[in-house]
Parts: structure tokens; C-alpha cells; sequence
């Protein structure tokens, strides 16, 4: 345990200071280069709800408001799990680490998992773009209506990859939680995984509203 | 702080090479795949992104064959589209936008702030692997016929029309845009986190400045850029997707998206040279950069404004006049960053001890240069001589004198500036200065005509021509023999150097600077004793040296 409690100092830092402010101002960074990815496709939602705002709003009314209300959440609740890792992580509590962590990779594949029977329902119900059945009920346009769930299916399938990606960071911490290699002076590597884990959950706070609830208000 | 008065002298004693280096501290290819040297891997990328210059280069010179004459007798259309598909893809992406980063930034960016290393070494060398793997993609493309959508993609002629290999050469740009994020993302740490004590951010040099600015764009563009290639790869798998007009899609959106990231992109070119100018330049007048702080804030001012202009590439594309005045007033606004830094470097020049050794000739060539390819831009950003010139060669000669004349030049400059701290050898004079006249020679009478062809009208893209362009054609493809002449002379001494160069002593030029304090080639830690600054990065003259009479 005394061996793992402190993290190596990598050759080229003079202190452990200098090498955490770097993985944090690194991790920051990179999600400053995943909000502008998604940033891309948020534009786009922006530009084809403005031109065609009946098809965006028939659209949303058919997408399934109580999965999707179930999942934001499970997700929300996700965050307080994993905050809760971290926290455990810089007081050297590592069974409660495992356990925190346990419990975010849990409810990341309920998440999954929920929104595996929400795109069979897009099977089931015609709803995929591009294919010769499409119908939606209550869209003026059949053809625009396609750009709703090109849109749908774009974002969420994005998203549904960066779970997956986060999921298998949250084994990996799980493993070095286990192992006890956490500790005040070393937690680079779960904070991260931890700030990209939120990241994660708020872009869905963003999807969730402009997807499922776009149509109901009035 | 002695400056040498007699830099690279053919008769000043030769130099002791060091005992321990970075090129001495492992052998084997092992030692080289798995560095974690930022400097090694600096010589990895050389190698891998000077293969995509040549092979760019090469479609250059098929291309200037073909348009040698007015009729099309060497090639069929089609695979002239694809040469300059081709030509544009892999110096784009694969030579300009990593070159001065990946090479020059990699290697001298720790060295310039007195760090031991990039603060995340295992990244930097897996950029490299992934750049590679990028790179793989489209060549495989070349190699099975490649793409003829013109770097641009533009849809919906990509993801519905084009029978060639759009997917494998999208997913190549797509995968090494990473690479470019992961060595953005490095400076940025590096410098907020790295810096040597007594380094403070006004007394960096302009050549970090500069690279600092290129990583935030590089952040912040290249996802855009990913996930619009991501989606037009979408689309072409799928055969729906947002920019599909069957489904209300609009392919001007993707237009918008692409430029977001590709007109910053010219400043991912550009910027890196304009640091590289700003090295030189007070480093062979033996003076002090005027006005430091206004080089370094034009840096940040074109990286933010670079952002602001991407319209004025879809004048002609259908946008609303308004959005279209607003761009092209914009875009003028970048010329100012652009002349703080031209007139910064001359006043450098006025009363400075000037001398005329090869990185200041590729110096004083970039200046001239990128005036000409700046000035054009002007002249472009206006409305109506935008349409007038839209898609012609005036457009070509006007960011090949951006690009080429601007960006290529600053690369050889900074590569002949800092190869003897990197090979530790010497490089022949007579030759080196040869290749800089060849090049700029070269350059200009290869692009020059273009300026005057695209005028009077000639298309870009076409590989025919009406007989009375040929003339001026002929003088563009002549040009580009002596430009593609002055390529080869420096790999040829460059390589020679590395054997039979003369040992370089860890300060050849009698400049200042951190990188000039260690030895030539650096250990790999770069420092013996981790180094505390106390002044700027250009104090030249009487009042610095070391035997001066505090006043």
C-alpha cells in the first residue's frame, strides 16, 4: 500500500503539484475539443429546427418521454456516484471506491441499456431515416421528418459511444481502485476520468430537453 | 550574452561534439519507435511528413506537366481531378498543418521554456502513431485510384455523386485530426505549466507565442472538422444524413461547417511560420524585436479572428448579401494582425547589424512573400473582386503565396535556423543560400502567372485551357521545375550534413536564446540544471552582455 501511495513523479515534472495541475488543465482541454465536436452537431439541430420547426415538434412528441425522463436520471444519479468516487479516492478509501465505481459503471449500463429498447422502438415503429417505410404520424412532411431522427440518431448514438468509452475508463479505475493505488496525493487518473464522466452526463442534459421535450410545452 | 560576430564562420575552430546527446542516448529501431523524447519524435514526424511533401509534390509536378500545353494529352479529366485532390489532401493535412508544430514545435518548445520534456510525452508519441495511421488511410486511397472531390468534399458530389474512395480518405483526416489535437493540446499544457522559473509570459519567446496561438485554434477547429467528416462519412454509408437535400438537408451547412475549421486551418499554417520569421529576424540583425508585445497579442488577434471569416471562402455558394458584407469586413480586419507583424519585423531590420546567412535569406523571402499572398488577400475579402476572381487561378496563386511562399518558406527558414541544434552538424553555406534564391526564384515565376491567368479568367480545376493562356502557363510549369530543383538541394545537404557536416558548437549562429544554451544536439533532458531566466528572449546589444557597467 505505501509503495502505491504516492504517485510516481514522471521524469520530466519537479513536483507532484505541477503534474496534477497538468492532467487537470489537459483533461479541461480536451473537453473543450469534445464540446466543439458536439458543438458541430448541436449547429446543425439548430439550423434544420429552425427551417422546419412542425416536423421537430412531431418528432419529439413521438420519442418516448418516460424512458427518456428514467434515464436523465439515472445519468444525474450517475454524477453523484462518481463525484462520490473521486471523493473517496483522495481520502484512500478504496472499497468505497470500488463500490462508487461499481455503482456508476451500473447505472451507465442501465442508461445503455434503455436506450438499446428506445432505438428498437425506432425499428419497430418505422422511425429509421432513410429507409422505404419511414412513416411519422402527425408530420406535415415525411421527408423532412427523416432530418429529426437523422439528427436523433446522430446525437444520441455520439453520446451513447462516449458512455461506452466512459464505461470502460470506470473498469480501468475500478481495477487501480481496487489495487489501492488511490490516495490524497494521487488521484490524476480518476479525477479525470471523473471530469470526463460529467461532461458526459451535461451533454445529455442539453440533448434531452432539445429531443424529447422540444414539442410538449402547449 | 556575447554575440558571436562571425556566426557559422567557415574558420572559426570546429566544435567538440558532446559526450551524451539525444541522438547517441539508444540505438536500434526499438529506441526510436517507443521515445518518448520529445525531440526524438520531432525527427519521427520529420520523416513522416516530409514523405507526404514529396508525394504532394509530386502530384504538383504532374499537375504543371498536364497544363504545360492547352490541350489535355496526358491525363484524362478524371484523374486530373484526382491529382489535385490528391495535391491538396496531403500537403494540407498532411505536410502544412502538422510541419512547423510537429517538427520544429515538438522539438524546440521544451528546449524554449527550459522544460525537460512536453508535459505529456506518452501522447506525443501516440500523435505520431496516429498520424501515421491517418496517413495509411489515404494512402491507401492513392494507391487504389485516390478521390477527385477536390480537398473542399464539398457535398452533395461526395457523399452521393463521387465513385472514388471518399470514405477511406475521410476517415484518414478524420483519425490524424486527432493528432494535431493531442500535440495542440500539449503545447497548451506545456506552456501554462512548464515554463522555467523566472519564464513569465512576456518573456517567452515569439516563437512559443506563436505556437501557443496555433494550438488554440487547432483545438478548437479540429473537432469541428471531425465531426463534419464523420457525418459526410455517415452519409456515404448510409446513404442519408443531415447535408442530404432529399431529406431537406442543406449542403451549404456542411460548407459552413468545413470552412469553420479549414479557413482557421490556414492560420495552423501560417501562424507557425510567422513564429519561426520572428525568431530569425532579430536573431540575424543583432537586435532586439520591436514591439514584442504587439507580435505576441497579433498572434492571439489572428488565431480569434481566423475564427470570425470562414464565409468569404461561399461568397459565390448562395448566402444572404448581408452575411456576406459582414464576412467581407471582417475578413480585411485581418490584414491588421497581419501588418503589426510585417512592419515589426522590418523596423527589426532598420539600423540592425544585418546579416545575410540561409535562415534570414528564407526569413527575408517569408516577409516579401507572405506581403504579396496578404495583399491579395485583401483585395479578395472585397465583394466584387471576389466574385469577379471566384475559383480562378488568382486564387490559386493567391494561397500558394500564402501557403507556399509564406508557410514552406518559414518551415525551410526554422529548419535551416535550428538544424545544427538538432543534427549538431553544419550544413555547406554556398548550397543553402543557393537553395533559398532557387526557391524564391522559383516560387515566383511559378506562381506570379497564375495571379494574371486567374484575371483574365482562367478556371481552377480544369486540365484544358484556351490556347492564348499558354504562354503564361508555360512560364508556371518552368517555374515549378526551378521550385522543385530548389526542393531537392536541401534534403541532398541536409542528409549529407548528418555524416560529413562539420560538428555545430552548441551556440553556431552567436544568438540568444534558451535552445542556444545547451549543447548541439541536446541531452535528452535538455538541461543539465534546469535553467532561471532573467531577461526577454531577444536582448541584444551593449547594455546585456555580461561585462556591462551596471548603471
Amino acid at each position: 500500500m505505501s509503495a502505491n501511495a504516492r504517485a510516481p513523479l514522471a521524469h520530466h515534472f519537479d513536483s507532484f503539484d505541477q503534474q496534477r495541475e497538468s492532467a487537470s488543465l489537459g483533461m479541461w482541454t480536451f473537453l473543450l475539443t469534445e464540446m466543439m465536436f458536439f458543438g458541430g452537431l448541436f449547429i446543425a439541430y439548430i439550423v434544420y429546427r429552425w427551417s422546419y420547426p412542425e416536423v421537430f415538434i412531431a418528432g419529439s412528441r413521438s420519442l418516448d418521454i418516460v424512458l427518456g425522463t428514467v434515464n436523465t436520471g439515472i445519468l444525474i444519479f450517475s454524477s453523484l456516484t462518481m463525484a462520490l468516487a473521486v471523493r473517496s479516492a483522495q481520502l484512500s478509501r478504496s472499497r468505497t471506491t470500488v463500490f462508487f465505481l461499481l455503482a456508476t459503471i451500473v447505472l451507465g449500463a442501465a442508461f445503455l441499456g434503455i436506450k438499446t429498447v428506445e432505438y428498437h422502438d425506432k425499428f419497430v415503429h418505422h422511425h429509421l431515416p432513410g429507409q422505404p417505410g419511414f412513416h411519422l404520424a402527425g408530420a406535415p412532411d415525411q421527408a423532412h421528418a427523416q432530418m429529426f431522427f437523422v439528427l436523433y440518431f446522430a446525437m444520441t448514438g455520439l453520446h451513447a459511444l462516449h458512455m461506452i468509452i466512459g464505461a470502460g475508463l470506470l473498469g480501468v479505475m475500478t481495477v487501480m481502485a481496487a489495487r489501492g493505488r488511490f490516495s490524497a496525493d494521487n488521484h490524476n487518473a480518476i479525477e479525470c476520468t471523473g471530469l470526463y464522466w460529467h461532461f458526459v452526463d451535461i451533454v445529455w442534459i442539453f440533448l434531452f430537453p432539445l429531443l424529447y421535450l422540444v414539442g410538449r410545452h402547449g | 550574452m556575447n554575440p558571436n560576430p562571425h556566426p557559422m564562420n567557415a574558420d572559426s575552430e570546429a566544435a567538440e561534439p558532446p559526450r551524451h546527446h539525444y541522438l547517441n542516448a539508444g540505438y536500434g529501431i526499438r529506441s526510436w519507435l517507443l521515445t518518448k523524447d520529445h525531440k526524438r519524435i520531432a525527427i519521427l514526424y520529420l520523416v513522416s511528413v516530409n514523405v507526404f511533401f514529396a508525394l504532394g509534390g509530386l502530384m504538383a509536378v504532374l499537375i504543371r506537366l498536364e497544363l504545360a500545353t492547352p490541350q489535355g494529352d496526358l491525363f484524362q479529366p478524371d484523374v486530373y481531378n484526382r491529382l489535385f485532390t490528391m495535391h491538396g489532401i496531403m500537403m494540407i493535412f498532411f505536410f502544412l498543418i502538422p510541419g512547423i508544430p510537429a517538427i520544429l514545435g515538438n522539438f524546440l518548445l521544451p528546449i524554449m521554456i527550459g522544460a525537460k520534456d512536453l508535459a505529456f510525452p506518452k501522447l506525443n508519441l501516440l500523435s505520431w502513431y496516429i498520424f501515421n495511421f491517418g496517413g495509411a488511410f489515404v494512402f491507401w486511397a492513392l494507391l487504389h485510384g485516390g478521390v477527385d472531390t477536390g480537398w473542399t468534399f464539398y457535398t452533395p458530389f461526395s457523399t452521393t455523386f463521387s465513385n472514388t474512395h471518399v470514405l477511406a480518405v475521410g476517415v484518414g483526416i478524420f483519425i490524424t485530426g486527432f493528432s494535431s489535437i493531442l500535440t495542440g493540446l500539449n503545447f497548451i499544457v506545456t506552456v501554462h505549466r512548464m515554463r522555467a522559473p523566472g519564464l513569465t509570459w512576456f518573456r517567452l519567446p515569439l516563437f512559443v507565442w506563436s505556437m501557443y496561438a496555433t494550438s488554440l485554434i487547432i483545438v478548437l477547429g479540429t473537432p469541428v472538422i471531425a465531426i463534419t467528416v464523420l457525418l459526410l462519412a455517415a452519409e456515404r454509408l448510409f446513404h442519408v444524413g443531415i447535408f442530404d437535400p432529399a431529406i431537406g438537408g442543406d449542403p451549404l451547412l456542411f460548407q459552413h461547417l468545413f470552412w469553420f475549421y479549414s479557413h482557421p486551418a490556414v492560420y495552423i499554417m501560417i501562424l507557425p511560420s510567422m513564429g519561426v520569421v520572428s525568431e530569425i529576424v532579430p536573431a540575424f540583425s543583432r537586435k532586439k524585436i520591436f514591439g514584442y508585445r504587439f507580435i505576441a497579442y497579433s498572434s492571439v488577434a489572428l488565431a480569434v479572428l481566423g475564427f470570425l471569416v470562414w464565409a468569404h471562402h461561399m461568397f459565390v455558394a448562395g448566402m444572404s448579401v448581408y452575411a456576406a458584407a459582414v464576412f467581407s469586413a471582417l475578413s480585411m480586419l485581418v490584414a491588421v494582425p497581419s501588418a503589426i507583424k510585417v512592419f515589426n519585423w522590418t523596423a527589426t531590420l532598420y539600423k540592425g547589424s544585418v546579416s545575410w546567412d540561409t535562415p534570414m535569406l528564407y526569413a527575408l523571402g517569408f516577409i516579401g512573400l507572405f506581403t504579396m499572398g496578404g495583399l491579395t488577400g485583401v483585395m479578395l475579402a472585397t465583394l466584387g473582386i471576389d466574385v469577379h476572381v471566384h475559383d480562378t487561378y488568382f486564387i490559386i496563386a493567391h494561397f500558394h503565396y500564402i501557403m507556399v511562399g509564406g508557410a514552406i518558406m518559414g518551415y525551410l527558414g526554422g529548419l535551416h535556423y535550428w538544424w545544427p541544434k538538432i543534427s549538431g552538424r553544419l550544413y555547406p553555406r554556398f548550397w543553402s543560400k543557393l537553395s533559398a534564391l532557387v526557391i524564391f526564384v522559383g516560387f515566383n515565376v511559378t506562381f506570379f502567372p497564375q495571379f494574371i491567368l486567374g484575371y483574365m479568367g482562367m478556371p481552377r480545376r480544369y486540365h484544358t485551357y484556351p490556347p492564348e493562356f499558354q504562354v503564361l502557363n508555360v512560364m508556371s510549369s518552368a517555374g515549378a521545375t526551378i521550385l522543385g530543383a530548389g526542393y531537392v538541394i536541401p534534403i541532398v545537404y541536409f542528409i549529407w550534413s548528418m555524416r560529413y557536416g562539420r560538428h555545430a558548437s552548441s551556440n553556431p549562429w552567436g544568438v540568444v536564446g534558451l535552445e542556444w544554451e545547451t549543447t548541439s544536439p541536446p541531452p535528452t533532458e535538455n538541461f543539465e540544471t534546469t535553467p532561471v531566466v532573467t531577461h526577454g528572449p531577444y536582448e541584444y546589444g551593449p547594455e546585456h552582455r555580461e561585462d556591462a557597467v551596471v548603471r
